[in-house]
């Protein structure tokens, strides 16, 4: 089959692989139908997260038809199903409190020994990311082996296109789990970092939830103007300095709940970010966090700090004492995506929630690599990439 | 001549490295004097034991080491004794165990050593409680002298069973040796914690996670 491999940073292309089959009883194949780039596999592309191999299939946001099951599988033949990115067995400790994400059971043994030591416990694989979390390759490709299928994946009804459904893999949820670990409350003013997909999301959830207004931080005016769409004020923080700017749009209080949906590759010009980034190019550090640094700084004392970015590794100059002395409380974590797939399918299919208007462009899979080249480098326009296998070349 | 001039005097009385060895002096003065307080501030000159294993204390036997691991499984105690106790079922989860033979107190392991070599031990039996705990040790015949336990405890709040694998070993070639396995993986720290790893998966959810997507390399 064909698939996007990674072979180092900035070097990912399209080869032919052999095709996946059934390895474990629970497992299902999926052909894809669709698949979309992530964010996060930009860190991916730039090299920031550790334990990649060449060869690696990336992507983790897919869906498609089943086309084989092992015996154990509770998927048929023919179904369409959406497959959530973490990797859950549906039975540890974890999944049964539906904290899906620190699933026990889904990283083999062997990649747990370098999760262990780099964060104290091992975590729920992924699709199509680091050997960190598992190794599996990935959905950018034309088929995938779907291990404990009967735990993941959610079958989609008829009448509900492809585009409509294909962001419930990952960020959808992850930008309604970064809302709902806001904690916010009827009347909050809530600030987001980042209008990338996730943070787009996350303004819609949190106008959803309750919060009566959502500013939104971003230097991109097509990303901005898409948060504006949604009913979002927004700041551009390269003409704006953020924290005078939020704090006098909220009556000298600051936001109550202020929202991280930038991650590992802040990019803000501020000496922080000129640290982060020699550091990441020197491979001594993986984080380079001024939105979440800011993010601290900005929220009201007491209030609450959400991050469904994603970091990778260990952080300095980060500002513990505002922290502290705010009293602020900080939620985070990877998605628990199947904790939240039921009440999403159902906002979308009554119209409740809007997916597609952010996708700027639809490419075939073999055209890949040159969606990776401008979602990374040409942010302004290309605002969400996916991938159609089984679609010809332009 | 100017130039001449320069560079000699440079390379005699250069005030900038003097600054610069000044620095480096100052630097290591700095972090010899924290060193010094960590270790001195508040020091202690008797400790107690306290209520950690010893598997994981920091003052160890320097001939025997002790490792091992704690996983909890949420199946109840009996059927991970009575998986146990069958020594057959162990190479479906433990890597490196090649084969089991013998009846249920003498067996014979066949471990896949470092660097490939196949190394046997021999292992009898020396407590069994049904349900809680089966304890074994090697016999002379033995390549490696070591003994061990395996524990099942009742978790709290109904999340199935605690189950603690304890070895005490002589690590053959001392603590070179331990160094070498370690670098091999062939460790049995490593090994504890991937074998429970294993078991737990097997246990809790029928099958062992792989990210193979082909089964001959599964």
């Amino acid at each position: 089959m064909r698939a996007l491999t990674w072979h180092g940073k900035h070097d990912v292309r399209v080869d032919t692989v052999p095709d996946p089959e059934i390895v474990n009883p629970r497992d299902a194949i999926i052909e894809v139908t669709s698949t979309a780039i992530c964010g996060s596999d930009l860190h991916l592309y730039d090299g920031v997260i550790p334990g990649m191999l060449s060869g690696d299939i990336l992507g983790h946001e897919f869906m498609g038809r089943v086309v084989d099951v092992g015996s154990k599988s509770t998927l048929k033949k023919g179904q369409r199903v959406v497959v959530p990115f973490t990797i859950s067995c549906g039975s540890c400790f974890f999944c049964k409190n539906t904290q899906f994400s620190a699933c026990d059971n889904t990283n083999p043994v062997e990649k747990q020994d370098i999760t262990e030591a780099l964060y104290g416990h091992s975590v729920s694989s992924l699709f199509g990311y680091s050997h960190l979390t598992g190794g599996y390759p990935g959905g950018q490709a034309e088929y995938v082996r779907v291990p404990f299928s009967d735990v993941g994946p959610i079958v989609i009804p008829d009448g509900l296109e492809d585009d409509d459904v294909l962001f419930l893999s990952d960020i959808l949820p992850t930008g309604w789990q970064g809302a709902e670990n806001a904690d916010i409350k009827e009347g909050d003013t809530v600030a987001v970092w980042g209008c990338g997909p996730v943070g787009l999301f996350a303004v819609q959830s949190a106008l959803a939830m309750g919060a009566a207004r959502v500013i939104a931080i971003d230097e991109y005016p097509n990303r901005l103007a898409l948060a504006k769409k949604l009913g979002a004020e927004v700041i551009d923080f390269k003409q704006t300095n953020v924290l005078e700017a939020l704090t006098e749009m909220s009556g000298g209080f600051g936001p109550d709940a202020v929202i991280d949906a930038v991650g590992m590759e802040s990019h803000g010009f501020a000496p922080d970010t000129v640290m982060d980034n020699i550091k990441q190019n020197v491979g001594m550090g993986a984080d380079s966090a001024h939105a979440l640094r800011e993010a601290i700084m900005c929220v009201r004392k007491g209030g609450t700090v959400s991050i469904p970015g994603v970091y990778g590794g260990m952080l300095d100059k980060f500002p513990l004492g505002a922290l502290m002395e705010k009293g602020v409380q900080v939620r985070s974590g990877q998605t628990h995506v199947q904790r939240y797939l039921p009440d999403l399918l159902r906002r979308i299919g009554e119209g409740e929630l809007d997916t597609q208007y952010m996708i700027s462009h639809r490419l075939p899979l073999e055209q890949a690599v040159e969606g990776y080249k401008n979602f990374r480098w040409n942010q302004n326009d290309w605002t969400k990439v996916v991938l159609k296998p089984g679609t010809q070349l332009n | 001549m100017f130039r001449n001039y320069r560079s000699d005097d440079r390379r005699d009385h250069d005030p900038s490295t003097l600054w610069i060895a000044t620095g480096i002096g100052a630097l290591l003065g700095v972090a010899a004097f924290s060193i010094y307080q960590a270790q001195t501030r508040n020091s202690v000159a008797y400790r107690p034991d306290d209520d950690a294993p010893l598997r994981v204390s920091r003052r160890q036997d320097s001939r025997l080491t002790v490792t091992g691991r704690t996983v909890t499984i949420d199946r109840p105690r009996s059927e991970l004794y009575a998986f146990w106790r069958d020594f057959s079922n162990l190479p479906q989860v433990m890597e490196n165990v090649r084969d089991v033979t013998g009846g249920a107190d003498l067996s014979e392991w066949t471990i896949e050593g470092p660097a490939g070599r196949d190394v046997t031990l021999v292992t009898t039996v020396t407590e069994d409680l049904e349900g809680e705990r089966i304890a074994w040790e090697s016999t002379y015949e033995s390549e490696i002298e070591h003994h061990g336990y395996v524990a099942f405890r009742d978790a709290p709040a109904g999340r199935g069973t605690e189950v603690t694998l304890e070895l005490a070993y002589a690590a053959p070639g001392g603590t070179l040796g331990r160094w070498v396995a370690k670098a091999l993986q062939a460790e049995p720290h490593l090994q504890a914690r991937r074998d429970l790893k294993r078991l737990k998966m097997l246990m809790e959810t029928g099958e062992i996670a792989t990210n193979s997507n082909r089964r001959d390399a599964a």
